[in-house]
């Protein structure tokens, strides 16, 4: 995984509020037996005609928002479905940083097994920063993770609140599995006990 | 004496495996569900660090998503990238040496309806598996959720899942439900009180008379949906209810083993007094049959309801509600029971097993489905399937002009061949109507079993309580 410590970059606005997973990434391309190559269909069916075709009002289709690396969205953003299709077809486009008020539960773990940061902030800071990403491509938005800040392009910062130990693993993109591992004699002492208290499980 | 516990507490307390000092925790899985949509990167991620599936017989896979639900899938699947996911979790399976229910076995079917028939799914137990309707096993008093593919090759790998506890929701439905009101109208009207958002943070305990009095089956309905309202899982304290649907299961414990977990079980509730950070409270007699107007889960009105418009909500739904409208077609103002119906899907995790049959049957005996109506059913395993046909409800579908199909999750999310064309507008026992969600440009209603066979014969919603008093 990798690391995430600040960025600076283009946000797109998308105040729609309970953005979906079938929204962000349709199931059609849930069949894949890989994790890469999803960007081409992030959003695809807000994002392209029936036969293909760009649609020109979609904001990541909109020549300022191209190469966006941060999205600005409404409350609830990756309601819905487990798939981790999600995160991956959001970081194959480039972004690395979602912006909410709240996001649904599973996709936001999923965000940090990706090295992608979600950050929830009050509904007042959002605004301001959605206002930012509707500036375009001027307005470039710094989030520092170490600091725990996004700055908008006006210089106003807002600090948010993460886990530590979620911080400390995108910090050093550092490998779950690995971690857990390292307490495989925990794990081996649970199971024995569980043997005698829960024997048929 | 302890302080109070809710039952989330105390499934939870006793599978912390390690404690760090700022909360997080390594929990312990009892039960692994795998399908072939999430897994196959899991074990690709396995194999390319070398690693073995720590607890193989915990873990339990079946093909659901993406199976044709025609004759003929056990040997050919059209569809190349669907076969290639089936093939690579067959291959999974037996390299890996997991339990497994191929698509030629009678007891394959959606891995959430899998699970409590085989008996894999028992009280107190965590389960998890790569899918959001994990939280049906919450009905068994289980705490189960769905995860994402890296947490998946995490379990795979340790058999634990590194997590913060959530906090404690109490959703109370309270009284009985009225005659034609099922535990899909609970579960969906909770979801219209509480939002989509509403449970973000939360366990969700459902209590009541009104839940006490369901069925096994009605309550992994109501659990199914708890991921609709936000909630990492849904719960419901095990009763003799409980322990009377499990006994005799090919993998519920037997002799001594069954004594001593019914003595565990038994101390599975939340003990009096115990702490709620959020609580919700229904009376079951205000619970209508419902219907979703929208594209979330959380647009759920009483059948005889009007459409909304925009400007009955506010804040960022105005926009959504909009875009809902446009989406759906509908016109505020309009009497949703004048909303025209063209397919009817009647399956899923969420009302896929024998009992939704039966009620979709009591109200379809001996009718047929209006002109030109497309209408399937989609038994939630082959041995519900099995069952069906022999009561006779197989038959009942196929009088009135359903098609009768194999197991699968089907037209809940269209991963195989059926799905809805742009504009096609079904009323579906599935639990979600997002856009595109039963095939680009599909509109979706959800709604009880009950109240699908009610639109499949008139082919517009209907109140499923005139269909009934028709009968009687």
């Amino acid at each position: 995984m990798d690391k995430f410590t600040t960025l600076t970059g283009i946000a797109a606005p998308m105040p729609l509020v309970n953005i979906d997973t079938d929204m962000i990434i349709p199931k059609q391309f849930l069949k894949t037996i890989q994790r890469s190559g999803l960007g081409k269909n992030l959003f695809d069916e807000m994002r392209y005609t029936q036969d293909g075709q760009e649609i020109p009002d979609f904001v990541l289709n909109q020549p300022a928002y191209r190469k966006a690396e941060i999205i600005v969205a409404g409350d609830n953003f990756g309601c819905g479905s487990s798939r981790e299709h999600a995160p991956w077809a959001l970081l194959d486009f480039g972004i690395r940083c979602v912006i909410s008020t709240s996001f649904a539960d599973i996709f936001f773990n999923n965000c940090f097994k990706n090295g992608i940061l979600p950050v929830v902030l009050p509904q007042e800071a959002v605004d301001h920063l959605m206002d930012d990403a509707r500036k375009g491509e001027n307005a470039r938005l710094t989030v520092d993770l170490e600091n725990q800040t996004v700055t908008a392009s006006d210089g106003t910062a807002f600090r948010f609140e993460v886990d530590p130990f979620k911080k400390h693993c995108l910090l050093n993109g550092l490998d779950d599995i690995g971690l857990t591992l390292e307490k495989a004699a925990s794990i081996d002492a649970f199971e024995a006990k569980n043997a005698t208290l829960r024997p048929w499980a | 004496m302890s302080a109070p516990h809710t039952l989330y507490d105390k499934i939870w307390d006793d599978h912390v495996v390690h404690r760090s000092d700022d909360g997080t925790c390594l929990l312990y899985i009892d039960r692994h569900l795998v399908h072939e949509v999430t897994s196959p990167q899991a074990f690709e991620g396995l194999r390319m660090t070398g690693r073995k599936v720590r607890a193989p017989e915990k873990t339990i896979a079946v093909p659901d998503h993406n199976v044709p639900t025609t004759a003929g899938r056990e040997t050919h699947i059209d569809n190349e990238e669907s076969r290639i996911q089936v093939e690579a979790l067959d291959k999974n399976a037996k390299d890996f040496g997991i339990n497994y229910y191929p698509v030629s076995d009678i007891r394959q079917g959606i891995v959430h309806i899998v699970g409590p028939e085989q008996g894999w799914t028992l009280p107190g137990m965590t389960v998890v598996c790569g899918d959001s309707h994990t939280a049906t096993h919450g009905a068994f008093g289980a705490l189960a959720h769905g995860i994402g593919t890296s947490e998946v090759e995490h379990v795979l790998a340790t058999q634990t899942l590194i997590q913060k506890k959530s906090k404690n929701m109490k959703v109370e439905i309270t009284g009985s439900l009225r005659p034609g009101v099922t535990a899909k109208d609970i579960t969906l009207s909770v979801i219209g009180e509480t939002g989509t958002a509403g449970g973000t943070g939360y366990v969700i305990e459902y209590c009541g008379q009104a839940i006490r009095e369901l069925s096994m089956e009605g309550r992994m309905t109501v659990c199914n949906m708890a991921i609709e309202g936000g909630a990492r899982a849904g719960l419901i304290a095990p009763d003799e209810k409980t322990f009377a649907y499990v006994m005799g299961r090919p993998h519920a414990p037997k002799g001594a083993k069954w004594e001593a977990a019914l003595a565990y079980w038994k101390t599975l509730f939340t003990d009096e007094g115990a702490h709620f950070d959020k609580v919700v409270t229904i009376r079951g007699e205000d619970i209508a049959p419902v219907v979703t107007w929208g594209t979330s889960p959380e647009d759920v009105l009483p059948i005889t309801a009007v459409v909304p418009s925009p400007e009955d909500f506010t804040g960022g739904k105005v926009e959504a509600a909009r875009r809902s409208l446009d989406y759906m077609g509908l016109t505020p103002g309009m009497k949703l029971t004048d909303i025209k119906i063209d397919t009817v899907f009647i399956g899923s995790c969420t009302n896929g097993r024998i009992e939704d049959l039966r009620a979709a049957a009591a109200i379809l005996k001996g009718k047929k489905i209006a002109p030109g109506m497309r209408a399937m059913v989609v038994p939630g395993s082959g041995l519900v399937r099995a069952q069906a046909e022999e009561e006779g409800l197989a038959q009942i579908f196929i009088d009135a002009g359903f098609e009768w199909r194999l197991a699968g999750c089907s037209m809940c999310l269209a991963m195989n061949p059926d799905q809805l064309s742009p504009g096609e507008r079904c009323a579906a026992t599935s639990n979600r109507n997002f856009e595109g969600r039963q095939g680009r440009g599909g509109r979706t209603h959800l709604v009880s079993p009950g109240m699908a066979a009610a639109a499949a014969i008139t082919g517009h919603l209907t109140d499923v309580r005139e269909m009934m008093a028709e009968s009687v």
